[in-house]
């Protein structure tokens, strides 16, 4: 017991991921590392083509065939990287779960959302129909679903996108798991309804002690939803640390952009958005150095030499960027800009 | 759902009436005066025109209309021109063949194009799925009563297994009469099996790639389970389509493949009353083609209410 609870819940090792895309194969993840402990939360950001969904889709097992994975994954100190996907069913929904970002296309329009819910439950649990139905009834009272007695033989199309996606919570919850991968789950929802779901999230979380990746390019959806951060950028990862000490001083130029690239509420109309300029390197052919360097206002000659090393800045803070001293000495973070 | 039903209805009735209009006025535009046939070349003009007026043809194209669909309306459909006997005993008689065949050949082609449509979804892009892709290039290729003629010489000439032809009724035996229908219903669901397979094998595909697939798999579904549990009542839609339009073709086919089998069928008996100008005949075969077309793609259409619950609301 005691060894089981300083073990990390999740361990990834130098995991790399190789596709097959229709420009050639990519290296879509390479080098990413981490440790998770049981009930810990963790954000992981980047913009879109960084490597984050698939990063989580490794973890779930879920890439697919044609895709080459390298490295280690330990889910309580067993190997998952490898494992046969008979072996991976009895974990997925069981002791890891995932959340998708479109909840209007995730759930099968042919099946009532009571059925969708018990499956796992009777897959894994073994539940009997009535058992499940009931657990169902109990789960979708939970995910706050209104008449959850009567709506549990609705069919999908007959909720909106935010009930919809409080279905797929109660689908991802049914069996109690360990680990719960949220993989941008309210970006295509209301921005009013975004905060409820987030909220819903982080209380299962607490009230059910699990560890939970929460996958976002929202800055803010971040910082206010998890412990530790990483920052993903060209397939690795470019920055991590705890939350508050990421966000109070940001050390990557990548960052601190993506940070000041957020729009602002009371900004004077007419204000052009920051952006960060160019283009997100394509993953079939990334440069051999910092995969930010084209993009870098602080871009030095030594930058495009090699992969820069993961440089410790602070307590548990960590930045891929040879140029700290500069990029930190400007003190970008949320509590100077 | 009533509603769904009742707003079918209507469109099959319509369908109906029109498709009546159609064969009528085609089928009296034919050159050709039927009393004039049957009397034969020789005939003496007052002889043709006591016929054509016993047969009714003098009548206004209106009057005989409608007095065509009162008898339909009955189940009366008077009596063929050549043989004098009622026109519904002897499509009766024929319909005991060509029911049974067409039941045959739909389960025949329904069983060849689900398990290869979707065992090639299931293998896409392996050996397996092309192996069989390109024996369904060379399905839709075959002429039918090519592919009927080379069974006869396979299992007929050669191994004398089936008979080449004919049908002995069912007093025999039901095997017996399934025997000799067998090739005729082979033959017939090659092709249209070749193409469903086809239908089957891009709709699995396409609803593979969709996101509650992946959903599926995420709460530890194996990869067959979600094809079978998730994907394939969502495949079915587009197949089922398919399958309906199908039933027209196989209807059409029975008239070439009871042919080549020498099968006293509905098929043949258009083929025969079309060259004995049994006009009569033609007319209510024709009909009753149409209607059952026209059946069956309603019963699609309601399937698909049962299949998809989201239509039912959607037509509401």
């Amino acid at each position: 017991m005691g060894e089981r609870s300083t073990m990390p819940l999740i361990e990834v090792a130098n995991l790399g991921v190789r596709l097959n895309t229709s420009r050639g194969p990519a290296q879509a993840v390479r080098g990413v590392s981490f440790a998770l402990k049981r009930g810990e939360t963790l954000g992981l950001v980047g913009e879109s083509g960084c490597g984050k969904s698939v990063t989580a889709l490794s973890l779930m097992g879920l890439l697919p065939d044609s895709a080459v994975v390298t490295g280690s994954i330990k889910l309580d100190g067993g190997e998952l990287a490898g494992l046969s996907d008979a072996d991976y069913c009895r974990l997925r929904g069981n002791r890891i779960s995932m959340i998708f970002q479109e909840p209007m296309t995730a759930l099968n329009p042919m099946h009532t959302i009571g059925h969708q819910v018990a499956e796992p439950l009777r897959r894994h649990k073994k539940y009997s129909a009535s058992q499940a139905r009931r657990e169902t009834i109990a789960l979708l009272d939970r995910v706050g679903l209104p008449d959850p007695a009567r709506r549990v033989d609705a069919y999908p199309h007959q909720f909106s996108g935010g009930q919809r996606q409080r279905v797929t919570i109660a689908m991802a919850l049914a069996c109690e798991p360990d680990l719960l991968i949220a993989d941008e789950p309210t970006t295509a929802l209301d921005v009013t309804i975004q905060g409820q779901i987030l909220d819903l999230i982080a209380d299962l979380v607490e009230e059910r002690g699990m560890s939970m990746i929460l996958i976002s390019h929202d800055l803010g959806v971040i910082a206010e939803n998890v412990q530790r951060m990483m920052v993903m950028y060209g397939g690795t990862i470019i920055e991590s640390g705890p939350t508050d000490e990421v966000f109070r001083r940001m050390g990557h130029p990548y960052t601190q952009g993506l940070f000041r690239a957020r729009p602002k509420l009371g900004a004077r109309k007419g204000t052009r958005l920051t952006t960060i300029s160019g283009t997100v390197p394509e993953l079939a052919d990334l440069p051999s150095g910092c995969t930010f360097a084209d993009r870098c206002p602080l871009v030095i000659e030594q930058c495009r030499a090699a992969l820069p090393p993961m440089v410790d800045v602070g307590p548990g803070h960590f930045v891929r960027c040879i140029r700290t001293d500069v990029s930190m000495a400007e003190r970008v973070g949320a509590l100077t800009a | 759902m009533s509603v769904f039903v009742l707003r079918r209805l209507l469109t099959l009735l319509a369908t109906l009436v029109g498709a009546s209009v159609i064969i009528f006025l085609v089928l009296d535009a034919l050159p050709g005066n039927a009393a004039q046939m049957l009397m034969g070349a020789d005939a003496s003009p007052d002889a043709v025109r006591a016929l054509t007026v016993k047969l009714g043809l003098d009548q206004p194209l209106a009057v005989r209309y409608l007095q065509w669909i009162k008898g339909l309306l009955v189940g009366d459909l008077g009596n063929s021109y050549v043989y004098g006997t009622p026109v519904a005993s002897l499509i009766a008689e024929r319909l005991v063949l060509t029911i049974p065949l067409a039941m045959m050949s739909m389960l025949i082609t329904v069983t060849l194009a689900l398990s290869a449509g979707i065992y090639t979804a299931a293998n896409h892009n392996k050996l397996g799925d092309v192996g069989v892709m390109s024996l369904t290039q060379v399905g839709i290729a075959l002429p039918n009563f090519w592919f009927a003629i080379l069974l006869v010489l396979l299992f007929s000439v050669r191994l004398q297994w089936l008979s080449a032809g004919g049908f002995p009724g069912w007093e025999d035996g039901i095997w017996i009469g399934i025997k000799s229908l067998l090739l005729p219903a082979v033959s017939l669901a090659v092709v249209q099996a070749a193409i469903l397979a086809r239908v089957t094998r891009s709709a699995v595909l396409e609803v593979l790639r969709e996101d509650f697939v992946r959903t599926a798999r995420a709460k530890g579904l194996g990869k067959r389970e979600v094809l079978w549990k998730h994907v394939l009542r969502n495949a079915m839609i587009p197949v089922m389509t398919v399958m309906g339009l199908q039933f027209a073709n196989l209807l059409a086919g029975t008239i070439v493949i009871e042919n080549v089998f020498y099968l006293p069928g509905l098929g043949r008996l258009i083929f025969q009353s079309i060259a004995n100008r049994d006009l009569i005949v033609v007319r209510n075969c024709v009909m009753l083609l149409a209607t059952m077309v026209v059946i069956v793609n309603f019963v699609v259409d309601v399937l698909y209410a049962f299949v998809d619950p989201r239509i039912k609301v959607h037509d509401l």
